[in-house]
């Protein structure tokens, strides 16, 4: 009998929570502006961060001038421009022409070659070779001189080689130093940049899309309506975050597949465990735009509160686009008000190393914390504001 | 029997006092009207009444459950609709009565019965598709109080549930409630349109957060206003409304569209009293002097008036 009762009475929370739920769906479902902002954005940031903010540097546009005109200096453009590296774009005749070519942009870079350059090669003395860099982005300019510089070293030794072997010395090298870039061997940023997006689209359907349907209620007196009813405000509010708990996990599930084909990106880790804790992340979300609609009592606040206290620390502080260990050790303290901040590590982990919870339990337990934090402060600032009605 | 009971009911607002020290009680399926001017605590009365605010001291019994120790219980027995008509815009009127019939866990058949009741009391049967925000008032009305009874509570709370609407629809509105209350349902209504009052079984005043009348329309003209009213037609009204309040034999004035309504005391005898005074001033030209029966109007305007 008194299983019965309970059983019944489950059942009415659940009858009333779908109830909730059905209508927030319905609701979105005409809310063309909402539905653009959770169904389209999401596809236009993943092309923007997949194809337009890329952090490799290939196809770097090369001028050529070539003074010596030498069978040396042939060689070392054939090698610098059978990589994808460089594409060789012209050959210049002129020392004034250089800076033409890098003032208006057609070149990022210039070679030039001496007129003794296989003189010198051949009598063993040091040949200089001069490549001019356009500066103005520092990060490239930085990268086309590594690969200069490894280029010129690899040229180097095959000279070594050659004139030790034409001497009847034998030659090996002592240290060869071998480089392996573990979890995304081929250094594609946009695999490094998917968590992050997860981790952006999670708080824009969570947070913003969350106060504002609480806050929406509030404006145009329905939630009064609601709270005389049999219904409990957790009732409500656990109806409000399930669809778009749901729509975030669908979004991000397709974010990961559409980034299968179109990047390569495969789930090295637990997917299960990749569930658990995206769930956790949004639960910490979700009470974090409750507490923002405790606060607001227009959409307008509401969005603006919820943009500032989430997305954009979840773009900026995260780590997501801005590597955190560069940053000055105040802002590195800022950096923990973000949640995303410590799912983006989980996500990296899961992503792209396949380790698991030993190595981010602590994130973990942060996720947590900040879940119940949040959701205590809106507890409380919902109490204080009933007292207030 | 009765449904609502209400013991020295106040509310603080910090320093304000909202509801002060209210008392009255509401028998099984009466209209009860609960009148007060803007701000003079019924929205905060009714919120107590709801479970929804809890009172700073004093208790109420809604359907027999306390409002301070049993809210939700209180909750299960009751309807609730605002002036603000809480319908979903962007929801369909079926989707609405959907809604409301989930959060008060209707379902199955029970909910598709109640569904076309509500249909048939807002003139909407073969609308149910419609888009609620295109409804005209009236009727986005009339849906409103169906959905605030879906569940069939024994008491329903309407707070001002006709402001914005047109006479007619007015009118039928009112019909509507007196059905409800007819099938035994307890209906406790606030508005501040005084002719509405009149439908009312009993009334109570508040102003200021404190009740200064009680009773049924009749008794409260009888009761309340010891003086006569005496109604006048003349040109320039205000300026013979000066004039006459200063006399000893009114206790007040005020204006019925082109007409004066004096309250006069037991000094007054006579109606040359009263043209006598106006002459003073001979351009007023005095058309008619007649003493009416008060209306509840009158009544309240005098209550508040010795209030102040």
């Amino acid at each position: 009998m008194f299983l019965f009762i309970c059983w019944r009475k489950a059942s009415k929370v659940i009858e009333r929570i779908l109830a909730i739920s059905k209508k927030e769906i319905l609701q979105l479902m005409r809310d063309k502006r909402m539905l653009f902002v959770l169904f389209v954005f999401p596809v236009i940031l993943l092309a923007i961060f997949g194809y337009a903010i890329n952090f490799d540097v290939h196809h770097v546009k090369l001028y050529v001038f070539d003074q010596a005109k030498s069978v040396e200096s042939r060689n070392i453009v054939r090698m610098l421009g059978s990589s994808s590296y460089f594409d060789i774009e012209g050959y210049l005749s002129k020392d004034s022409e250089i800076k033409g070519v890098l003032d208006t942009k057609k070149a990022q870079c210039v070679i030039s070659f001496p007129v003794d350059l296989d003189k010198k090669l051949n009598s063993g003395q040091n040949a200089t070779v001069q490549i001019l860099i356009d500066g103005v982005d520092g990060n490239t300019a930085s990268l086309i001189a590594n690969y200069m510089n490894s280029a010129t070293r690899a040229y180097n030794n095959k000279i070594i080689k050659e004139f030790f072997s034409k001497n009847g010395i034998p030659i090996y090298t002592p240290i060869s130093l071998e480089t392996i870039f573990w979890f995304n061997p081929e250094l594609k940023s946009t695999l490094f940049l998917i968590p992050g997006l997860i981790a952006m689209i999670l708080v824009i359907t969570a947070v913003i899309s969350i106060s504002l349907s609480i806050v929406r209620e509030k404006e145009r007196g329905t939630i009064e309506q609601i709270y005389v009813s049999p219904t409990k405000s957790l009732e409500l509010l656990l109806g409000k975050s399930i669809p778009y708990s749901v729509i975030g996990l669908l979004i991000s599930a397709s974010i990961i597949i559409v980034s299968h084909f179109m990047f390569g990106l495969t789930i090295k880790g637990n997917i299960l465990l990749l569930l658990f804790t995206t769930l956790l992340f949004l639960f910490a979300a979700s009470n974090l735009g409750i507490f923002v609609s405790s606060i607001a009592d227009s959409q307008q606040v509401a969005f603006q509160m919820a943009t500032l206290m989430s997305l954009l620390p979840s773009v900026i502080l995260s780590g997501f686009i801005f590597p955190i260990e560069s940053m000055p050790a105040f802002i590195q303290i800022i950096t923990n008000v973000t949640p995303a901040k410590f799912y983006v590590v989980i996500l990296r982990d899961i992503l792209l190393k396949g380790v698991g919870l030993e190595s981010f339990w602590p994130q973990t337990i942060y996720l947590l914390i900040f879940a119940l934090v949040f959701l205590l402060l809106a507890t409380i600032k919902n109490k204080k504001a009933e007292a207030q009605l | 029997m009765l449904s609502i009971e209400v013991n020295s009911l106040s509310k603080k607002f910090g320093k304000f006092l909202a509801v002060d020290n209210v008392s009255f009680n509401v028998n099984k399926g009466e209209v009860f009207g609960f009148l007060g001017a803007n701000g003079a605590g019924k929205s905060t009365t009714i919120r107590m009444l709801c479970g929804i605010l809890e009172p700073t001291s004093g208790d109420a019994k809604v359907g027999g459950f306390s409002v301070m120790n049993e809210p939700d219980k209180v909750k299960q027995k009751i309807g609730y609709m605002s002036q603000k008509f809480s319908l979903y815009n962007d929801l369909t009127v079926e989707e609405n009565i959907n809604f409301y019939g989930g959060v008060y866990g209707l379902f199955g058949e029970k909910l598709n019965e109640r569904k076309k009741w509500v249909l048939k009391i807002s003139d909407l049967k073969g609308k149910e598709n419609l888009i609620t925000a295109s409804l005209p008032g009236g009727i986005k009305q009339r849906l409103a109080l169906g959905t605030a009874v879906i569940h069939n509570p024994a008491i329903v709370f309407l707070d001002e549930p006709t402001s914005g609407v047109d006479p007619i629809a007015r009118r039928q509105f009112w019909e509507l409630i007196n059905d409800i209350s007819d099938r035994g349902t307890t209906v406790l209504v606030t508005t501040h349109y005084l002719e509405e009052a009149e439908f009312c079984n009993n009334i109570i005043l508040i102003n200021a957060g404190k009740l200064i009348a009680h009773g049924t329309p009749a008794t409260l003209k009888k009761d309340y206003l010891k003086n006569k009213i005496i109604e006048i037609e003349c040109d320039d009204p205000v300026s013979a409304m000066n004039i006459l309040s200063k006399e000893p034999f009114v206790d007040d004035t005020s204006i019925f569209g082109n007409n004066i309504h004096l309250s006069v005391n037991e000094i007054y005898n006579s109606k040359t009293q009263i043209s006598d005074s106006i002459k003073t001033n001979n351009k007023i030209n005095i058309k008619r002097i007649d003493p009416i029966v008060p209306t509840l109007e009158d009544v309240f305007i005098h209550l508040l008036e010795k209030g102040k």
